[in-house]
């Protein structure tokens, strides 16, 4: 599934709820479902901390897609978290770097996103581009051999 | 049982002759609402909301009265800088220093800190000497002093706070030396609302030669302050938090220690004599006022003093404690739910957190309910290490807050607890 046709599936699965307690009782249920992320991966060096609330993210490459896994201390941004992760992993480098994330504006989430909320998204996002790009480098750049004059 | 009927008795007779609807109505942002329900505001301990006389001070200066105050022989001028003194004036009867030179305008409490660190420790911090704060201190009574510290290899010594959020005095008492040459402390923690017993800390700290600055961030809009009697050396506070603009501060300091310390900043207004070789300063308060000062800042300042003294600050303190006292009865009722700072002597500050809940989470739901509250470490990190806990749910009061928002409040934190157990 693209980018585009995951933002349009939570786009209307939100389109269903009535008020934002609706909305914010769906972010808590994924938020506590969810083991996100193996605790090995849980360590200092993946730790994105917020003002508010922390987050750690690991990242994969397989097959030329990454993969993304995360978990939070906090459960809403933990639910948050996990629409990113819904949207972003598994796609491809490209795709990840090209994301727009307009989603989070069209199910009126855009105040988790803002940088003054402190709470490790919007550092996430950028971490999730970071290694899309890294990945990207490393292994889908042609690397350019050394010639052996001797 | 007939104490609680007399405590309600008692706050109806306040409320009355407090007339807390009338102070509403002049907090204009009180009329407006947060998605789509009458704004709650507990976030007071962040920056109180401004009475319109704060406000209409503002906006008349910068309408009829703007201009660069002291050395213009012009009119408005002149006019600016009277005013501009006599606002000096007020803020010294305010806190009963001796003398306006005292009375040094800075940015905010930060600042006010900030200069003391940096000027007093050119003039008195040795290498080996000691500076003791306590554990409930605010970043910005820990920070400016670790920095002071590393430059004139002086330690920083912390006193231990008890459970209960209260300071611990023998651990204080331990820390004391004749190497100790400041200790720095808050009358008032923004976290917890301990109010410290600031006299006895300042007689104590004097007994052993050292100097004592207070932060009064959050006790100058709440209790009355008379820095002769409390006999401190420094004294800090913001405007923002005493109902006034953002942007101004107050730095007390004894004349004599004042004439002590170099100048802070260099600049224009803080200068006797320029040139190339040597610069002479000016006399004090001027000395430490480098620069075009916040002058409407200070006239703003003028008004939200006369705003709390025309009140009282003692009928302040009455009203806040009976509020203080409905909230953490009510608030600690709540099933899960553990209140920190449970000091005898308290501001009106009630902090706390919600069994196995982050405090982000609970402050996301109370939010939407239209209610301010505060969460996070509220700028006191080694205090939330203390309490091994991730950060602090907090709602501050001012003297415009009322029961019916304790009880909203409470509503909130309730339907957080069930969402997110």
């Amino acid at each position: 599934m693209s980018i585009q046709e995951t933002e349009s599936l939570i786009i209307a699965e939100f389109e269903n709820f009535e008020d934002w307690l609706e909305k914010y009782n769906y972010l808590i249920e994924m938020g506590k479902d969810l083991p996100m992320i193996d605790p090995k991966f849980k360590t200092k060096s993946n730790l994105i901390t917020g003002c508010q609330s922390s987050v750690w993210l690991h990242a994969e490459y397989k097959n030329g897609l990454v993969f993304f896994s995360a978990d939070s201390d906090a459960v809403i941004t933990k639910g948050i978290v996990n629409l990113l992760i819904r949207v972003l992993s598994g796609q491809t480098t490209d795709a990840i770097l090209n994301a727009e994330l307009d989603f989070v504006n069209s199910i009126g989430l855009k105040e988790h996103l803002s940088p003054t909320r402190s709470n490790g998204l919007v550092s996430m996002i950028k971490q999730m581009k970071l290694y899309a790009l890294a990945f990207k480098t490393k292994y889908e750049t042609p690397q350019t051999t050394s010639e052996n004059h001797g | 049982m007939r104490r609680f009927f007399l405590k309600a008795f008692l706050f109806k007779i306040l409320c009355v002759e407090f007339n807390i609807n009338k102070i509403r109505t002049e907090f204009p942002v009180l009329l407006r609402e947060v998605y789509n329900k009458p704004i709650v505001y507990l976030d007071n301990a962040a920056t109180t909301q401004k009475p319109k006389v704060v406000i209409d001070r503002l906006r008349d200066y910068y309408e009829t009265e703007n201009s660069n105050i002291h050395r213009g022989v012009h009119f408005m001028s002149q006019e600016a800088t009277s005013a501009f003194e006599h606002a000096r004036e007020n803020v010294r009867a305010f806190i009963n220093a001796s003398s306006p030179s005292e009375i040094i305008f800075t940015k905010g409490t930060t600042e006010s800190i900030n200069l003391v660190a940096r000027s007093f420790g050119k003039a008195f911090l040795r290498k080996g000497d000691e500076v003791v704060i306590s554990m409930m201190e605010h970043h910005s009574n820990i920070v400016p002093w670790q920095m002071v510290c590393e430059d004139y290899g002086a330690t920083l010594k912390v006193a231990e706070i008890r459970p209960s959020g209260e300071i611990n005095l023998e651990s204080l008492k331990s820390l004391l030396s004749d190497k100790t040459k400041m200790v720095a402390i808050t009358h008032v923690s923004n976290a917890l609302g301990t109010v410290n017993p600031v006299n006895e800390i300042v007689q104590l700290a004097h007994s052993y030669g050292a100097y004592v600055l207070i932060d009064g961030a959050q006790a100058v809009a709440h209790h009355q302050v008379d820095v002769q009697d409390m006999n401190c050396d420094f004294y800090c506070f913001s405007g923002h938090k005493m109902y006034g603009p953002m942007g101004i501060g107050v730095l007390y300091g004894k004349e004599r220690l004042l004439d002590q310390m170099p100048p802070y900043q260099g600049g224009g207004e803080m200068i006797s004599q320029v040139t190339f070789k040597k610069t002479t300063y000016n006399n004090l308060p001027f000395k430490f006022e480098a620069g075009t000062p916040n002058v409407a800042g200070v006239l703003g300042l003028e008004k939200a003093i006369g705003f709390l003294v025309n009140l009282g600050l003692k009928n302040i303190s009455t009203y806040e404690n009976q509020l203080l006292d409905y909230a953490t009865k009510k608030i600690g009722d709540i099933d899960a739910l553990t209140i920190f700072g449970k000091s005898k002597q308290k501001s009106g500050i009630v902090s706390f957190n919600l069994k196995g809940i982050h405090p982000f989470d609970a402050g996301t739901i109370i939010d939407k309910f239209g209610i301010a509250v505060r969460t996070g470490h509220l700028c006191t990190q080694p205090l939330i290490q203390f309490y091994n806990i991730p950060g602090f749910i907090r709602a501050s009061f001012a003297v415009y807050n009322n029961k019916d928002e304790v009880d909203k409040l409470c509503v909130a934190i309730v339907k957080a607890r069930d969402m997110l157990l």
